[in-house]
């Protein structure tokens, strides 16, 4: 009895075994600085927890993982040269512990000079880039380029006399992420022509800061524009001071100065949190001209709401090159558009493609 | 007319007052409006259910004090459900506040269950820096990723952790998250690299952002989102507390904001009639 | 040459980094972490400006006798007490010059700093954060004014999901039958959030992708200098 439960077992097992392709291969792990073999499996999901072992000589094998069928991966990352030979086994164990079945495979890891998951992106890096480049020429060979207006920017000057003829300060916040955010640079891009125009009127302008990277570069900047205006008599180094770096001091600092100091205007460009509305409502109360700008898409909303202008996303980023006038910043802004343009074009054919069942652009477009 | 001239014109004062009482009146006497249970709480709520006694699962507290009032009732909630079922719960943070936070839950829910134990159903491994590449790492080596819990003792002695290696043995994984690093870390890893399910609980403000990732592909299986995410998960496991009082603050808070945009726009309609009459 | 070499500079490992994106190769692979924490450990340096700067600007309105001058001391106090207290006695995690003695740790629970930062630093950022909530109130009645068709169409997605988000629509709407659950006004709450916002939201960010990218452009070429403090 016992011999025909084994055999049957043992035939169910060869079925088991026979009725699907089981592979076991090891390669160098792709898109990599090396260090690292990528090892796959396809087993009959009914088999046990399998052991990966490894060794460099085929002779002395140790374990490295204890892996089931499920995972279908493994990325065996510890301690590997690159250029050496190594080779593992995948152990299906049996009950009592003796191996069932393993399976062998090897090979040598390497690094690699082009990742190639990121096609998608060095095409589309290749495009825009170009793209810019193109306008920038066209611009500097005297073509004129058409920017829609941004009243936002327009209105600069009229704050900055307003506060000249009331006698107030303007207040500049450049938002409470370091140097390392692309929209803190972008705020303080706008301030050193803001700052311009406050030394040309002869008004005050205060700077408070969250960050004291930005305090240096916010200071440079201010201090550059009074000269370039001619008045370097008239920069008082003070103006730009340090607040403190946590996010409701700053902003309850911040609210100290707007109740205070009753600026005439508030400008509010870089990256905002929660903070935003707790800063244009009490900027709003002080009854001051209120122009925002930021790239994050959660705050927008507040400003818009709170403000008098509002530079919405890539308006920010823009704002510098408006604000200059100088053909070789607006080409770069023509540029964009046309990677705008791409993008849209892609989304269109790719809905359309996704409409008719032809998934090709989406697999291709999600793994690379 | 001049009342309607008066409507365009409300001293913001009495906002904040109306506000305030609105706010407070309801966290002390429940309204207990009704609430509606959404797909997506569900949906983490049937992945919790249908594990087995015993199975450990990971959560991972990426909040801090800010976003506790928010998070704070999804963790409690999700524990309740755990220790009520027999799960275990290995918890960790990528936030160094997240460790106060998952202490401070366990200490609220351990207390009305007096037979959970510490390092047989829970566990605290505490804050480790890295945010993706720390979560890369315990889905290759979960041991050396953390030795210790969060008290400095060797994870050896502890039940809970017996012959866990990497994410092989968990159940799922639930991420509580308030920002960067978290949900989306979670989901690049967890999900998408080691196919383990991933649920989440996250601020009202981030769930728009974090639903496009509850798709066909679940790279998402499911996801609370602020505080009415925690009062509906509250609702299913049938345990209401601070979130479902704060809900029904925030219908209120919500209800006085729309009477007062109504308010304006009454204000509003009735000034321009009257300027068009007169013009 | 003032301008020339950070120009340069800037340049240079601009370039660099967007070519070290697409090649996993050493030294490229770990260059943008790399340089990341270059910048964190300058940027850890350059706290001591900061309050060097916070220092100077309240003691000259206090020695002046500006306006509100007492609340200038007691910012400069409270700084100076957390920092000793830091130093002395040290944090949960990290320990302090003088070790916490144990009548101090059981009438306080915490050490002296983490006591201040868990009851009164804690506090005082939920209160600040909660202005949200009134702010939040007086600017929408201020805002949701149907002037044309497009303000209409936002100030009925914003009552709808106002309404949607909490236990008050549900109670509204929990009459519908099932076959007409769409008309919930949770779910048209949640339409809304999950579709015309979320595209809204994705346009925004995409488009705020391609601004950093033009604007990185310019500053990597040289073309904007505004920075540096030129024009």
């Amino acid at each position: 009895m016992r011999v025909y439960i084994l055999l049957v077992i043992l035939i169910f097992f060869s079925f088991a075994l026979c009725a699907q392709d089981i592979s076991f291969t090891a390669s160098d792990n792709p898109n990599d600085d090396g260090g690292a073999i990528l090892l796959e499996w396809n087993v009959p999901p009914s088999f046990p927890e399998m052991i990966i072992t490894r060794s460099i000589d085929k002779e002395n094998y140790i374990e490295i993982a204890r892996v089931t069928p499920l995972l279908k991966t493994y990325i065996d990352d510890e301690n590997i040269e690159d250029g050496q030979e190594y080779f593992y086994m995948l152990s299906v164990p049996k009950m009592n512990g003796e191996t069932l079945q393993s399976f062998s495979a090897s090979a040598i890891a390497r690094a690699q000079w082009f990742n190639t998951d990121k096609i998608s992106l060095l095409i589309m890096t290749i495009l825009l880039g170009s793209a810019i480049l193109y306008f920038i020429l066209s611009a500097r060979r005297g073509k004129r380029l058409y920017i829609r207006k941004i009243s936002g920017l327009d209105t600069i000057e009229e704050a900055v006399g307003r506060a000249t003829e009331m006698g107030k300060p303007l207040l500049f916040v450049p938002g409470i992420s370091d140097l390392d955010d692309m929209q803190t640079i972008a705020g303080l891009n706008i301030l050193g022509h803001l700052a311009e125009k406050v030394a040309q009127y002869d008004s005050t302008i205060y700077v408070p800061v969250c960050r004291s990277m930005v305090l240096s570069t916010a200071k440079e900047i201010v201090k550059e524009s009074y000269l370039r205006a001619g008045r370097p008599d008239a920069f008082n180094p003070d103006s730009v001071f340090y607040l403190t770096d946590d996010q409701f001091g700053y902003v309850a600092g911040v609210d100290g100065i707007i109740l205070r100091e009753k600026p005439a205007a508030n400008f509010y460009l870089g990256a905002f949190y929660a903070e935003s509305l707790i800063l244009a409502e009490t900027g709003f109360e002080s009854g001051a001209i209120q122009i925002a700008g930021t790239a994050m898409p959660t705050q927008i909303p507040f400003f818009v709401a709170a403000c008098d202008y509002t530079l919405i996303g890539e308006e920010l980023f823009a704002a510098s090159a408006y604000l200059s006038n100088e053909p070789n910043q607006l080409g770069s802004l023509k540029g964009q558009d046309v990677g705008k343009a791409i993008i849209i074009l892609t989304l269109l054919v790719g809905v359309v493609l996704e409409m008719f069942g032809i998934h090709f652009l989406k697999d291709f477009l999600a793994t690379h | 007319m001049k009342i309607f001239e008066r409507f365009l014109h409300i001293d913001r004062r009495i906002i904040f007052v109306l506000i305030f009482i609105g706010v407070a009146l309801p966290l002390i006497w429940t309204l207990g409006f009704n609430l509606e249970v959404t797909e997506n709480v569900e949906s983490v709520y049937n992945l919790m259910e249908e594990l087995e006694p015993g199975t450990r699962i990971l959560i991972s507290f990426d909040y801090g004090p800010s976003t506790k009032p928010e998070i704070q009732p999804m963790a409690i909630a999700l524990m309740e459900q755990a220790f009520t079922n027999r799960i275990r719960i290995i918890a960790i943070a990528l936030w160094p506040m997240g460790v106060q936070m998952c202490n401070e839950a366990f200490e609220k829910v351990s207390a009305e269950y007096p037979n959970i134990e510490y390092g047989i159903d829970f566990i605290n491994l505490g804050y480790k820096v890295g945010g993706m590449v720390t979560i890369n790492h315990m889905a290759k080596d979960f041991r050396s990723t953390f030795p210790t819990d969060g008290g400095g003792n060797p994870i050896d002695e502890f039940p809970i952790m017996k012959g866990i290696k990497n994410f092989d043995k968990l159940g799922c994984v639930i991420s509580l998250s308030a920002g960067d690093p978290g949900l989306k870390q979670w989901v690049m890893i967890a999900h998408d690299t080691f196919g383990k399910p991933v649920g989440g609980g996250t601020t009202a403000v981030q769930a728009p952002i974090m639903l496009a990732y509850v798709n066909e592909q679940q790279q998402l299986v499911g996801l609370l989102g602020g505080l009415k995410g925690a009062a509906e998960y509250e609702l299913l496991v049938n345990k209401p507390g601070f979130a479902t009082k704060g809900m029904d603050a925030q219908s209120v808070a919500h209800l006085i904001i729309i009477i007062f945009i109504l308010i304006g726009n009454i204000g509003y309609f009735a000034t321009r009639k009257k300027d068009t009459m007169k013009s | 040459m003032k301008r020339q070499i950070p120009m340069l500079i800037t340049f240079f490992v601009g370039a660099l980094i967007i070519v070290s994106e697409f090649i996993p190769h050493k030294p490229f692979g770990n260059l943008s972490t790399s340089l990341g924490g270059w910048f964190l450990i300058i940027s850890g340096f350059a706290i001591i400006l900061g309050q060097l700067s916070l220092f100077k600007v309240n003691i000259i309105k206090i020695s002046r006798k500006a306006p509100n001058w007492p609340y200038f001391i007691i910012a400069l106090v409270s700084f100076s007490i957390m920092v000793t207290c830091g130093i002395l006695w040290g944090t949960q995690k990290q320990p302090g010059l003088i070790p916490i003695s144990d009548k101090m740790l059981n009438f306080f629970g915490y050490k002296p700093f983490d006591y201040i930062f868990k009851y009164m630093f804690e506090n005082l950022s939920a209160t600040m954060f909660s202005l949200l909530a009134f702010f939040m109130a007086s600017a929408s009645y201020r805002a949701f004014r149907a002037r044309n068709a497009e303000s209409t169409l936002l100030l009925v997605a914003a009552v709808l999901v106002m309404l949607g988000r909490t236990t008050i629509g549900s109670t509204l709407t929990c009459w519908i039958p099932e076959s007409l659950g769409f008309l919930h006004l949770p779910n048209i709450a949640s339409f809304i959030m999950k579709y015309p916002n979320t595209a809204g939201q994705r346009a925004i960010m995409i488009c705020a992708g391609f601004g950093v990218i033009g604007s990185s452009l310019r500053i990597i070429l040289g073309i904007e200098r505004s920075y540096l403090g030129g024009k």
